[in-house]
């Protein structure tokens, strides 16, 4: 029993790894540049939802959706203002920049919301008491999981049905092909950056549900185990982020729970260096030979 | 007034000048080719006129339109399709996929019969369809290429190299098809290696070397001079 509760907390921690590392990847997959400002957006989108429930009283649902259209547009300005410029830049100078914009964020928010850290109201109370009370499983785990996996069904259809996503696949292919196809690639990359940053959002008032406790550092850790859960996976590939980020999350669960808690992020580092000495594209991503 | 109209266009690549004062035309219902040796400027031409690449200084009118600081994306819909060097199909999508790329500028309604005419012209990616475009042979790739670009019903095709890498069949198969869009009314740009053959179906052609044009003429009285013989058509 005690397994299974392991388990479900390691599942209900990989959705939210999932969810981030899901942005991580598409933003990848597209701009080519990792975004490691994706994790502050995170700790934005808690903020917003916790100002709009606990200063503006909303129901929770709104706060949801106050925080997804805040980071949407925060995520689009961040690419445009920041990213947008650097298109021919260096990826070491992209990726300097990106590393910039997490600390003018952190800081932004410390200047804001200073350095206490704010109790989060979780969106979703209670506990499933399953065995005569021998398994607890939170709502809030249960409502992590589901939405995970509507967002990887909901992104796969996307990309793989509509004209924007498939637009997405031929900009990360191949850019100046597409434009000559007519594709306007600096919106499709301002698209990838706009739906990247509403999960972020999501992401970050699920994460707060579970953890509650809201400071403006509350996004760099998941930020980075989303981004190894995302190159666990294949960096790039969206069945990848989903399985990297529930793997990560089920491994540091049972580290925690087995091994020690001190040691959990050792552990999960280690598996991340194993498999990518074995796999160096990652678990689903596939080894593209550069071709001349 | 000529269809396509390039005016004495300066091209760099960082401090590479590479192409040098440039100006040739392209009238309506014609073949013209730029033929050269590798590294003569052709691609870089193209590359121009599609918007991928700017020319530093000079001008590219189409259609009475000046095509200067057009982001590439909306000279598509202007009416110029772009087969680039070495294909550049989307590797990882579908065939079908690709062909849908290619008609991404056009309303919805008019797909089922651009891809029912790209499919009387191709009938081997009908048959394939639903395959990952990556796994096509070379041919079959450059036929998908050319199929995705007439998706786009362009006014001007503009092909690079179509020939490079194919087998002597295939490449008369390849040009078989360009006369075939040529006599159902696109006015078409070709650059190629392929001097014999290219020159064969021109009405006109241009000869670049180092980045300038040397020599001009009809396709006939270049496959009869003797420089061109030399250079180009093996003696
Ligand atoms: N991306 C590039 N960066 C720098 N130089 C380039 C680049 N592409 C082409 N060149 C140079 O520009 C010149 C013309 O190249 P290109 O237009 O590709 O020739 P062609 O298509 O006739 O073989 C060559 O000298 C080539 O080396
Ligand atoms: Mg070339």
């Amino acid at each position: 029993m005690e397994f299974l509760s392991y388990l479900i907390s390691g599942l209900s921690l990989g959705s939210v790894y999932a969810i981030i590392a899901l942005g991580y990847t598409m933003v990848y997959g597209i701009a080519k540049m990792l975004n490691f400002a994706h994790g502050d957006v995170i700790m934005v989108g808690g903020y917003i939802s916790y100002i709009a429930v606990s200063y503006m009283g909303l129901p929770g649902w709104v706060s949801v959706i106050a925080a997804m259209v805040v980071c949407t547009v925060l995520g689009v300005l961040i690419e445009g203002l920041a990213y947008k410029p650097l298109r021919a830049a260096t990826s070491l100078a992209v990726l300097i920049t990106a590393i910039g914009v997490s600390y003018f964020l952190q800081n932004s928010a410390l200047l804001i919301w200073g350095a206490n850290f704010k109790t989060y109201p979780s969106v979703i109370s209670g506990t499933l008491n399953l065995f005569d009370n021998r398994l607890s499983i939170p709502y809030v785990s249960m409502l992590t999981v589901v939405v995970c996996i509507v967002i990887m069904v909901g992104l796969t259809l996307f990309t793989s049905k509509t004209k924007m996503g498939k637009a997405m696949r031929a900009c990360s292919e191949d850019k100046g092909a597409a434009q000559l196809m007519g594709i306007n690639v600096n919106r499709t990359i301002s698209v990838t950056f706009a739906i990247g940053s509403a999960l972020a959002a999501i992401a970050g008032v699920l994460l707060c549900s579970s953890f509650p406790i809201l400071k403006p550092t509350t996004g760099s850790m998941p930020g980075i185990k989303a981004f190894t859960a995302a190159v666990f996976g294949g960096i790039g590939s969206i069945p990848g982020a989903f399985l990297g980020g529930l793997l990560l999350g089920v491994i540091e669960s049972f580290a925690k729970a087995y091994i020690s808690t001190q040691l959990a992020n050792t552990v999960v580092f280690a598996v991340l260096i194993i498999v990518l000495l074995v796999r160096p594209a990652g678990l689903l991503g596939k080894y593209v030979p550069e071709k001349v | 007034m000529a269809m396509l109209e390039v005016n004495n266009i300066n091209v760099y690549y960082g401090s590479i000048h590479a192409i040098k004062n440039i100006s040739f035309e392209v009238n309506s219902g014609e073949i013209v080719t730029l033929i050269g040796a590798n590294g003569a400027g052709k691609s870089t031409t193209l590359q121009t006129i599609s918007g991928l690449l700017r020319s530093k200084t000079g001008s590219i009118t189409f259609m009475g339109k000046n095509l200067g600081g057009i982001a590439a994306h909306k000279v598509v819909s202007m009416g110029i399709a772009h087969v680039p060097e070495g294909r550049r199909i989307f590797q990882q999508m579908t065939v079908e996929e690709n062909i849908e790329m290619g008609a991404f500028t056009r309303p919805g309604n008019e797909y089922e019969q651009s891809v029912q005419n790209v499919f009387a012209h191709f009938p081997r990616l009908q048959e394939r369809r639903k395959q990952i475009a990556g796994t096509l042979s070379g041919g079959e790739q450059q036929m998908l290429a050319m199929g995705r670009a007439m998706m786009s019903k362009p006014s001007l095709l503009m092909l690079d190299e179509p020939s490079m890498g194919l087998s002597p069949i295939l490449v008369d198969e390849i040009f078989e098809i360009i006369k075939a869009f040529h006599d159902s009314g696109t006015t078409i740009l070709l650059v190629e290696q392929n001097a014999n053959k290219s020159l064969a179906i021109s009405g006109r052609a241009y000869v670049l070397e180092n980045g300038k044009i040397v020599l001009t003429g009809t396709g006939k009285e270049l496959m009869q001079s003797e420089e061109i013989k030399k250079a180009y058509l093996g003696g």
